[in-house]
């Protein structure tokens, strides 16, 4: 027998469809509706919590071949069971609240966080009518979710009654709320270009070959490259990723907002974390990199899934890399960087976009979109004076 | 369901407003405000309105909670004292209200059949926007940059002479 192309990339679609066949007929409408929900809540569930002990898993190998150690090696073939020893012993480890803490607020803060992240995963299309939660708004309401983390991450701090909590997350929420901007903004020349907030207008937009085999992904363009980076950045910001992880830089307070933290709720926080890293590495996905499309035409035989977990894979070991190579960057560094550089350049890309759009996406369209990128970038270098920024730090004192 | 759904979430919405105006401690009293605006998307949600939803959550609990969190941190130094409930809110909150029904009821539009709504989708709300309602937009834009220039000038530190 003969599987076409095509059952195999609709194969989880007809799957649901044969599990819900059962509950047809026999039970209500609603109820065959919720059914389906469920099931699409349940796989982004299992997919992700898998993911998540995967990478848990290969970062520490991954960093472990970076700086010339093993790394986890153990625990079954390879030490690829270490997610189940250190899940049993987040489990069984003792749960400590602070004596002073405010306890709801403080028990509160890792449901939410958690909740914020898997919510986000929800509107990323995964493969081809693959999409979890098909809302007109998709980009809006990611960005919607992603924003109550912050007050999550302060309710933790708060929560927690503790000096370095608090700070942790006032560091925390400072960086966010600056990244946020260009993360957004860097995201609108796309939903400008595609006139839509859908991902699955976005992806669909991304699926034609110029030439016949230049996929027409708009991290080809000038813009998008831009974008695509900026967006990144923002993105490793976001997750509280090296080199911006200063709201739980160790060496400084202990461990940020979730210092007063032990056992699973640590490990909710952990979780939310490479949660909030994937969902944004899926969003990188959607926007730029064409989605759950092949590369090339003639490699669309392979399930547009299997694409869609390949790039974010390769985004996923990007961030790892990263970890593995920048040291921890300062506070004022930071924020420098974000209102300096990263939020012009976000608008520069914006114009670049509609230029590129105006031109009727032709080579002097991508020629002028690239130029106006570079010139705004040589001018904001000359300008911002980077030899400068990296002088010693004077410090100010409160009289 | 529809009828059933609008009970439910106006009785989560009105639970946590009320927890937002009588809570003693200031801080769950704000947190509590926060949850309470989601209450309020949901509503836009069940009209259909998604739009303005997101935008609900995405300005209010992500941005006005956040800022409402940190002023009562940065500005008050009795933040995990108690306090008591003040009957002059309830003046204040009963006279908006009176004012409002007034308002309300004084419109002639409501008496006419409301038109089918159609769902309404971001393209509209953008053309709305940008064709429609440009001038006020702009209105609006140049407003918050006076306000952003002039927080910054409030903060900005004099140079040593």
């Amino acid at each position: 027998m003969r599987v076409s192309v095509e059952a195999v990339d609709q194969v989880f679609l007809h799957l649901k469809q044969w599990l819900l066949s059962f509950l047809v007929g026999h039970v209500p409408d609603w109820v065959v509706q919720v059914a389906s929900s469920l099931l699409n809540i349940g796989t982004v569930l299992g997919v992700f919590l898998t993911l998540f002990a995967l990478i848990s898993v290969l970062e520490r190998k991954i960093l472990g071949r970076m700086q010339n150690r093993y790394g986890p090696n153990r625990v079954g073939p390879c030490g690829l069971f270490q997610p189940v020893a250190d899940g049993i012993k987040m489990l069984i480890k003792e749960d400590i609240v602070p004596d002073r803490a405010d306890k709801v607020v403080h028990f509160l803060a890792p449901i939410l966080i958690a909740a914020a992240a898997i919510l986000a995963l929800g509107v990323i299309p995964y493969g081809r009518n693959m999409t979890p939660f098909v809302i007109d708004g998709g980009i809006l309401f990611f960005f919607a979710v992603g924003s109550t983390t912050e007050l999550a991450v302060f309710m933790a701090g708060w929560g927690s009654n503790n000096k370095f909590s608090l700070l942790g997350a006032m560091r925390a929420i400072a960086q966010m709320i600056s990244y946020e901007l260009p993360l957004i903004i860097t995201v609108l020349p796309v939903v400008m270009v595609v006139g839509s907030l859908n991902p699955d207008k976005i992806v669909f937009a991304q699926k034609y070959y110029y030439f016949g085999f230049l996929p027409h992904w708009f991290v080809l363009t000038p813009w998008g490259a831009t974008a695509f980076i900026l967006f990144f950045v923002s993105g490793l910001v976001e997750s509280n990723r090296t080199p911006f992880d200063v709201p739980e830089g160790e060496s400084e307070i202990v461990a940020g907002h979730m210092t007063e933290y032990s056992g699973f709720k640590y490990a909710t926080f952990f979780m939310a974390e490479y949660l909030g890293m994937f969902a944004v590495s899926g969003l990188a996905v959607t926007l730029f990199l064409g989605g759950w499309h092949a590369p090339l035409p003639w490699l669309r035989f392979i399930p547009s899934f299997v694409w869609f977990f390949a790039k974010l894979s390769v985004l996923l070991f990007v961030f790892i890399w990263i970890r593995g190579t920048l040291p921890r960057i300062r506070v004022d560094q930071m924020m420098n960087l974000a209102w300096k550089f990263m939020l012009p350049m976000a608008f520069t890309c914006l114009v670049s976009a509609a230029v590129w759009y105006y031109n009727g996406r032709r080579v002097a369209g991508w020629l002028w979109s690239f130029a106006i990128i570079a010139v705004v970038y040589v001018i904001l270098s000359l300008f911002l004076d980077t030899r400068r920024k990296f002088a010693p730090r004077t410090y100010r004192f409160a009289e | 369901m529809n009828t059933a759904a609008f009970a439910l979430i106006a009785i989560f919405t009105i639970t946590f407003a009320l927890a937002a105006a009588t809570n003693p401690r200031l801080m769950h009293a704000a947190l509590s405000f926060a949850v309470m605006y989601i209450g309020i998307a949901a509503f836009f949600f069940l009209l259909g309105a998604e739009f303005v939803g997101l935008v609900q959550v995405f300005v209010y609990v992500g941005a006005v909670a956040v800022l409402i969190v940190f002023t009562i941190l940065l500005t008050r130094r009795d933040v995990g004292e108690r306090h008591e409930f003040k009957w002059g809110g309830v003046a204040v909150a009963i006279a908006v209200f009176v004012g409002l029904v007034w308002a309300i009821l004084k419109t002639t539009s409501i008496a006419v059949a409301p038109p089918v709504a159609k769902a309404l989708t971001v393209k509209q709300v953008g053309e709305a926007l940008m064709v429609s309602y440009v001038w006020p937009l702009l209105c609006v834009g140049v407003l918050l940059t006076a306000a952003l220039i002039g927080a910054l000038i409030l903060v900005m530190e004099d140079k040593p002479s």
